[in-house]
């Protein structure tokens, strides 16, 4: 195999794989500080609870996305150096700048709140995950400030070869940021959400700790529903930004290989040939693509060929057409687990409304736990169809993704790089899975017992031999 | 008055010696888990001791990854993609100890934790090992070409210089974490930390100095800085000298900061001696890397400088903070996290 199969090999693996923690991180800590504020407003116990159990499983997930983050950090030195030299001067700096305002305050902030229940007051302990979860808001604006940049590059001239910034305001305002910004949080939220709503309805279906995985279960779902619409509506400008600056990325999601009528349909499925150039068997609604595309509906929607051939008048011979059944197909997927989860959740919200939730038929608690797997689907396809749809470039327009590749980095080594970081990937999922299941199982009251007695700690002193002693 | 890519190599300096000074303990820690903590609580509240810090800790050497990479964006993709195996074993062990502490408590199976424990300790290890060897080849050169491309070969990353090196940054982290932990315990615990750091006092000075020794003959550090770095090994020296005096008064904070002081003073004459090149390439001092041919625009130097400059403070505040509020030591008394 060649080094640049490998490299994007590992690129999408590790990617990928980083990406199923980061925002169950982000959704999970929002919500473990909505429940330790409802703790320090109305004092009860219960909320308390809920914040160390939520936080727990909270924990175990920063871990491992801490972790693989470093790696995320590195790689582009190591595998993608080409890259790295020719934009490091625009690209580093917001991830020079994710590290100093938000990586700092996660992780000083985050050894606060696990070490300080005892240490801090109700407030500031609360502070500590409010900074925690404004720490990981902004290591999301800073990163994707950074893959905004490579979708839709702006603030930056080509000096020696080199991308060098010249506008850093623009870097930030760039409009793809404020479009794939806010979809990718609706997005992570949408996943915390999903997740405490689907553990806390396998717990309520068995009826255990009903008031806490109710309570979750309400606080939850209309952060799910909000969350889930947000999603939505930002999608559909992400959308009309794409048509405008990566039109090629749209008409590959779409399949569309010639221009469209005027108005375009939407094609639902088809069997998409890129050898052919053509599709098969196509589901259409007349009209919806021009809405997505323009809000109206009117206006046509250019196909591949004709962008193929544009793209060669302004960048020289070339294929330009991305790996047109992934995108498509990514997009497909992402939308239709979007759409069950608005529908789940404006039921859910009802149910919760209406304090029918115990009532609830059991297909639906069994179909919310079936739907923790949806946001990790669509954020998974949403990312895929992205990047995927990109190719060939990796900045558009300026870097192809072969020319970004480490030249003198073997095969074998990134071989064996990879096969190391699958199966240590592939340990880290497992483990945590399981200590997921263990936790969940043992429920939010495991959390308060004390974790085993030392001789040295009498049992029967004050506190039971764990009162805090200072020196 | 200082260009802003010579303000970067220094901000990039701090970094790497916060990094060492910080890091370095809980290294040390993580090792000396395996040495001092007999049971299961002993190695806890160990990890304890350094529970709120290391995640904190670890970030400097992010910062100062992507700092390399934004203002000097070949120094990153020289030496990233040049060590590549080395960085993947790095990363490896960076993931395995990060989980680890979070892992082990979750169950109470004997295997289990003793699995993560013997991941602690031998990452603990093989991090300051690594990127000692690292630091020294640095230091040693590498042969880089004119098109600022790396192609190291075993020898130029393994040989007894930069093992010795990477032996030197292990022992010196050890001792360290041995007073950090001695600083945070009592009792039994804190006894033997300190008895550990006072018998590893001798094989550290003797390590040092032969370090200190083939640096003079291997690189050309001396040579180019002359005065500047004896200074550095008079000072290096002394705190070492204090260090061994403080421990045998039992006296681990000052003990601490002379560790920290040898560890800072030791990384910072690995920059001092590198200055103003970022890498030296055994090919020629014309292919040498340096801050001035390494380095990102103006433009995008000064968005940095003003951004760094404006944040440092606050995340000096807080960790300092954070620091202050674990300030007091752990007992067996005390209720753990786990």
């Amino acid at each position: 195999m060649d080094p640049i199969m490998l490299s994007r090999i590992q690129y999408a693996l590790t990617t990928i794989f980083h990406f199923f923690f980061v925002p169950l991180s982000i959704g999970l800590v929002l919500l473990v500080a909505i429940m330790e504020t409802l703790y320090v407003v109305k004092g009860k116990e219960v909320y308390k609870t809920m914040a160390k159990f939520w936080g727990k499983l909270f924990l175990i997930n920063f871990a491992v996305g801490v972790v693989t983050g470093i790696f995320q950090e590195f790689q582009f030195g190591m595998n993608w150096s080409e890259y790295s030299r020719f934009v490091g001067d625009v690209f580093g700096a917001p991830l020079a700048i994710e590290a100093l305002l938000a990586f700092f305050m996660e992780s000083t902030f985050i050894g606060l709140w696990i070490f300080g229940w005892d240490r801090l007051s109700k407030k500031v302990h609360l502070a500590c995950i409010w900074l925690v979860f404004i720490g990981t808001f902004l290591s999301a604006l800073w990163i994707l400030a950074a893959n905004s940049f490579m979708q839709h590059p702006v603030g930056f001239e080509i000096n020696n070869g080199r991308a060098e910034m010249n506008d850093f305001f623009a870097l930030i305002t760039n409009g793809q940021l404020l479009v794939e910004f806010p979809h990718t949080i609706f997005g992570a939220l949408m996943t915390g959400a999903f997740v405490v709503t689907g553990i806390s309805a396998y717990k309520l279906m068995k009826k255990q700790d009903v008031e806490i995985f109710r309570k979750s279960f309400n606080i939850a779902i209309i952060i799910g529903l909000v969350s889930s619409l947000g999603v939505a509506f930002s999608g559909h400008f992400q959308a009309q930004y794409l048509v405008e600056t990566q039109p090629m990325k749209m008409a590959a999601s779409e399949g569309t290989w010639t221009t469209t009528e005027d108005p375009a349909p939407w094609t639902v499925v088809a069997f998409v040939d890129p050898d052919k150039q053509e599709n098969s068997g196509e589901i259409k609604i007349p009209g919806l693509l021009s809405y997505l595309s323009y809000s109206k509906f009117s206006g046509s929607v250019k196909g591949m060929k004709e962008l193929q051939a544009e793209y060669e008048q302004t960048y020289g011979p070339g294929d330009y057409i991305p790996p047109v059944r992934t995108t498509f197909w990514s997009f497909r997927i992402m939308i239709a687990a979007g759409g069950l989860m608005i529908l789940l959740a404006i039921y859910g919200t009802f149910l919760a409304m209406r304090r029918k939730l115990e009532g609830a038929g059991k297909w639906f608690m069994r179909l919310m736990v079936f739907a923790i797997s949806l946001p990790f689907i669509a954020n998974t396809s949403g990312w895929i169809m992205t990047e995927v749809g990109r190719q060939p470039w990796t900045v558009f327009g300026y870097m192809t993704t072969e020319a970004g590749v480490s030249p003198y980095v073997s095969a074998g080594q990134i071989l064996f790089s990879t096969i190391a970081f699958t199966v240590t990937y592939a340990i880290l999922g497992a483990v945590m899975v399981y200590l997921f299941v263990r936790e969940i199982k043992a429920g939010p009251y495991a959390v308060e017992k004390p974790e085993e007695h030392d001789e040295s700690a009498d049992p029967f002193g004050v506190d039971g031999g764990y009162s805090v002693v200072t020196k | 008055m200082l260009s802003l890519s010579e303000l970067w190599f220094l901000l990039i300096a701090v970094l790497f010696v916060g990094f060492f000074f910080l890091e370095g303990f809980d290294f040390g820690v993580g090792m000396s888990t395996a040495m001092i903590g007999k049971t299961d609580r002993e190695r806890r509240t160990l990890i304890n001791s350094i529970g709120p810090f290391w995640d904190g800790n670890e970030v400097w050497l992010i910062t100062a990854g992507g700092a390399m990479f934004a203002a000097f964006p070949h120094w990153y993709a020289t030496l990233f993609s040049g060590f590549y195996l080395p960085l993947v074993v790095v990363l490896l062990a960076l993931i395995g100890r990060g989980v680890a502490f979070e892992f082990r408590s979750k169950m109470r199976h004997e295997r289990w934790r003793k699995t993560w424990d013997i991941i602690i300790v031998v990452s603990s290890a093989l991090l300051p090992f690594l990127f000692g060897v690292v630091f020294a080849t640095l230091m040693k050169g590498l042969p880089i070409d004119a098109q600022m491309q790396l192609r190291p070969g075993f020898l130029d990353i393994v040989n007894p210089y930069t093992v010795v090196g990477g032996l030197s940054v292990t022992l010196l982290c050890l001792v360290h974490g041995l007073l950090f932990a001695s600083l945070r315990t009592v009792g039994d615990l804190r006894e033997r930390a300190l008895n550990m750091a006072k018998k590893l006092m001798l094989p550290l000075a003797a390590i040092l100095v032969i370090y200190a020794v083939m640096t003079y003959f291997m690189t050309d550090v001396f040579a180019v800085r002359g005065w500047a770095l004896w200074i550095m090994v008079v000072l290096g020296a002394a705190s070492l000298g204090l260090a061994a005096y403080f421990v045998r008064q039992k006296r681990e904070a000052w003990a601490f900061g002379m560790t920290g002081a040898v560890i800072a003073i030791a990384f910072a004459s690995v920059f001092i001696g590198l200055f103003p090149r970022v890498m030296v390439s055994s090919m020629g001092s014309a292919f040498d890397l340096t801050v001035y041919n390494a380095s990102s625009g103006a433009y995008s130097l000064k968005v940095m400088t003003i951004v760094a400059c404006t944040l440092l403070p606050f995340v000096l505040g807080y960790q300092i903070w954070s620091y202050y509020i674990f300030r007091k030591r752990l007992n067996d008394q005390h209720h753990l996290e786990y």
